[in-house]
């Protein structure tokens, strides 16, 4: 790669790079992204490879180990390009089929091909099917295009184009003009204003400024940030240096959390990259403008992903949240102003320039502009990341795009906003998704988790969940926070555990008043989301905890009970050599019987019976 | 304390008290933990108060004063796992490796710790062992996916 020493120089690499790709030529796209990579993308990657070599076809065939295709649900993915077939499931056995059949003879492997699970119907190409046919990805547009190890395959689809255009044809405050026109809303939670916020940090006073990409992605079911890490990563970085032109920074930072030790590994590299290419260091591309990027790693801490803790936390301190104003945008890293934005807000950014403001706002609704990236997880048939327009409804997500709820069961809730959103109940499917409509229902766009739930979850136990996860990571600074966690905390545990009383919910509830209008940080302003809108939603099921002792949903351990089916049980043993406290006792061979005042109701011998034999009620 | 690690590992920095966390993660990366000692040289090479680097390796998780094990297991317990039998995962495991949640076993061969979410939702409940990731672990695949580790 050579250093680019001016704007000409790029614009004739990048030709010389477009005319030697072949249009035509064979690509094999293996899916590495964060759902096919545990089901073992790297280990296929390889055998094709091997498989390439072993025909002679490793030089006249490209094979890519890419970011991720969208549909984790049906990995390992494979796309054959440039017919675009879409193969699912694909396994290591699959490898010598694939290379013989498709890529010798240009045959199809239908056993391969993705189907619609609605109709069953084969879908040969990636956009036949309907999951991929109603999204308009603009975020994700390069996952499965590009190696993301390789600056020449992002330069060839337009990369560092923007930064082009903003270093010779705009000035920065076109940039942020542009920013601001095109309606763009931070894609970390909140939902501030991009422009707005640029804007304020460049008529804040002083001389040094910082840039902060956060990709701390604390949210548990929330994926895009990695994908898009891990996936695509000099878009980030072409969006941070535009940020720091507009704003006048020279430095800037990417924090990452240390759970995501590839989106590390592929960000230094890209930052490498864009240093010898000469778009990062002293004088890029000629243009007397100077920008870095460091990348700062998180250390395991849910609340360093809110702004000031983040900060915090890059100058070495423990992440404890500081009271705003002043806001980062004014006085932030070391006390001097800094623009922090969400990694998806950043990958945002080199395409709204480029495609100019108008383009972007067409998309969405009125004050929610662009598309979203959701993370479409639990109990839901296609499982995966999607990008809508916002002002796409929760109907179209989940059961267009999503298919639907598996084994045909009922739709109970949607959670989004990750453990400071809320549980969305059947009633509100038809709203159309954007920052302001969830906050009306009594959750939050977040940073785009969207778990769908059916009746095998219980609501009581959900909101448990989240304000056990927060109890855990609040800081422990303000008193509202850290003391009405471990309440809430404390009348969970009474409740699921059948000590709760109905004097208990309004409690919960006044208590969350005052976390909302006390806390200092958005935890604990925001933990109360998951228990007001399962109070408000789903009471009934918090009554039958309290009056009936009883969880419909057959999730709250204390209050089932195992029992063996005399009749199915087998006497396999495989329930006994699970329990942990040997509460299972029979002979081999014949039916086996729980002894419940040992029994601590763990559930291992029900997941662990092949013979549905073992009755939870 | 082996004195030209540690003064390795610092080497790698200018000495900026912005350089604690980073120090710390590397050091955790090749001891394995936080030894007390090589927390008393860092305190003075980055010339910080040892409170704000006790501190600083007691508040995020990520950090261990006593040495964890060979194989550091790490059970997703994030918002689709639960709801996928995260909880019943940690159990089991716990219960094969000898090693209660947060702690490391006996022989030094594991560690058993819980994470917020590892982002891989899609194929819940996940587990990663090192830097491996293991897909859709049930109950019943534990042994399965604990055998190659286990002498
Ligand atoms: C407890 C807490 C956790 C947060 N975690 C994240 C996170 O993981 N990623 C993120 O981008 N923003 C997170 N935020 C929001 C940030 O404080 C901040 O608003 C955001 O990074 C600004 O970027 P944006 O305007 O592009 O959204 C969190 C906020 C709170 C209160």
């Amino acid at each position: 790669m050579p250093r680019f020493e001016s704007v000409d120089h790029l614009t004739e690499y990048r030709r010389q790079l477009k005319a030697r790709l072949d249009p035509n030529q064979l690509q094999v796209l293996v899916c590495a992204g964060p759902g096919c990579l545990p089901l073992g993308s790297e280990e296929l990657a390889q055998a094709f490879q091997e498989a390439l070599a072993e025909k002679g076809l490793d030089g006249k065939v490209a094979l890519k180990a890419t970011g991720c295709h969208g549909l984790c649900a049906h990995g390992v993915r494979v796309l054959i390009r440039p017919r675009e077939i879409a193969y699912e499931r694909v396994t290591l056995a699959d490898v010598p089929e694939i290379v013989e059949a498709t890529l010798v003879n240009g045959q199809p492997v239908e056993r391969l091909m993705q189907r619609d699970p609605t109709s069953g119907a084969l879908c040969p190409c990636k956009a036949d099917l309907p999951f991929y046919q109603a999204q308009q990805p603009l975020v994700l547009r390069k996952l499965d295009l590009i190696d993301p190890e390789s600056l020449d395959d992002y330069l060839a689809v337009g990369g560092y184009r923007t930064l082009r255009k903003v270093l010779f044809k705009m000035t920065p405050d076109d940039v942020i003009d542009a920013v601001e026109q095109s309606g763009l809303r931070g894609r970390g939670g909140a939902g501030f204003l991009t422009g707005r916020k640029w804007r304020i940090c460049r008529e804040a006073e002083g001389d040094v400024r910082f840039i902060i990409s956060n990709g701390d992605e604390g949210d548990p079911g929330a994926f895009m940030d990695r994908a898009v890490m891990e996936g695509d990563p000099h878009s980030v970085i072409e969006g941070m240096i535009v940020g720091g032109y507009a704003i006048g920074a020279r430095q800037g930072y990417i924090y990452v959390r240390h759970e995501y030790p590839l989106a590390v590994k592929r960000l230094r590299l890209a930052i490498e990259q864009a240093r010898e290419a000469g778009f990062l260091g002293a004088n890029i591309l000629r243009s007397g403008f100077n920008f870095d990027i460091k990348i700062a790693q998180g250390s395991g801490a849910f609340v360093c992903g809110e702004e000031t803790a983040l900060i915090s936390s890059i100058e070495g301190h423990i992440g404890e949240p500081q009271p705003r104003p002043p806001y980062p945008a004014q006085a932030g890293l070391f006390g001097l102003p800094t623009i922090i934005n969400n990694v998806e807000t950043w990958a945002n950014i080199p395409e709204i320039i480029n495609m100019g403001p108008q383009w972007y706002a067409a998309m969405g609704t009125e004050n929610s502009k662009g598309t979203k990236v959701f993370s479409l997880v639990g109990s839901v048939n296609h499982t995966g990341l999607v990008e809508v327009p916002m002002g796409t409804t929760l109907r179209q997500i989940i059961y267009d795009l999503g298919g639907g709820i598996p084994d045909g069961r009922p739709f109970k809730a949607v959670q989004t906003g990750g453990p400071s959103g809320g549980c969305i109940p059947a009633q509100f499917l038809d709203l159309p998704v954007d920052y302001d409509s969830l906050q009306q229902v009594g959750s939050i766009m977040g940073s785009g988790g969207m778990i769908v739930m059916d009746d095998t979850s219980c609501m009581v136990d959900v909101s448990r969940y989240f304000i056990g996860f927060l109890y855990d990571e609040s800081c422990g600074k303000c008193t509202p926070c850290r003391e009405g966690l471990k309440q809430l905390k404390h009348f969970y545990e009474e409740i699921t555990q059948g000590r709760g009383e109905e004097a208990h919910l309004d409690l919960m509830e006044e208590l969350c008043q005052a976390m909302a209008g006390a806390s200092i940080c958005g935890l604990g302003q925001s933990a109360v989301n998951p228990v007001l809108s399962t109070l408000k939603y789903f009471r009934h099921e918090y009554e039958a905890h309290i009056r009936d002792k009883k969880c419909p949903a057959l999730v709250c351990r204390p209050l089932l009970t195992y029992t063996v089916d005399p009749e199915t049980c087998t006497g396999c043993l495989a329930c006994v050599r699970e329990c942990p406290v040997a509460a299972i006792s029979g002979k081999k061979k014949e039916a086996q019987e729980i002894d419940q005042e040992l029994c601590i109701k763990c559930g291992l011998c029900f997941e662990s019976c092949q013979f549905d034999a073992v009755r939870r009620e | 304390m082996d004195e030209t690690r540690i003064a390795q590992i610092l080497s790698r920095y200018e000495g900026d008290p912005a350089d604690l966390i980073p120090v710390l993660q590397d050091i955790q990366d090749e001891y394995n933990h936080l030894p007390k000692d090589e927390l008393k040289v860092v305190s003075r090479r980055l010339n910080l108060p040892l409170t704000q680097v006790f501190g600083v390796a007691t508040f995020y998780k990520m950090f261990s004063l006593l040495p964890k094990g060979k194989h550091q297991v790490k059970v997703c317990l994030g918002t689709t796992c639960h709801l996928k039998g995260g909880p019943r995962l940690v159990d089991s495991v716990s219960s094969r490796i000898g090693c209660e949640l947060g702690y490391t076993s006996k022989d030094g061969q594991f560690s058993l710790e819980t994470v917020g979410c590892l982002g891989s939702c899609a194929q819940a409940p996940v587990m990663m062992i090192g830097d491996k990731y293991f897909a859709r672990v049930t109950v019943d695949k534990v042994p399965k996916v604990l055998k190659p580790y286990q002498k």
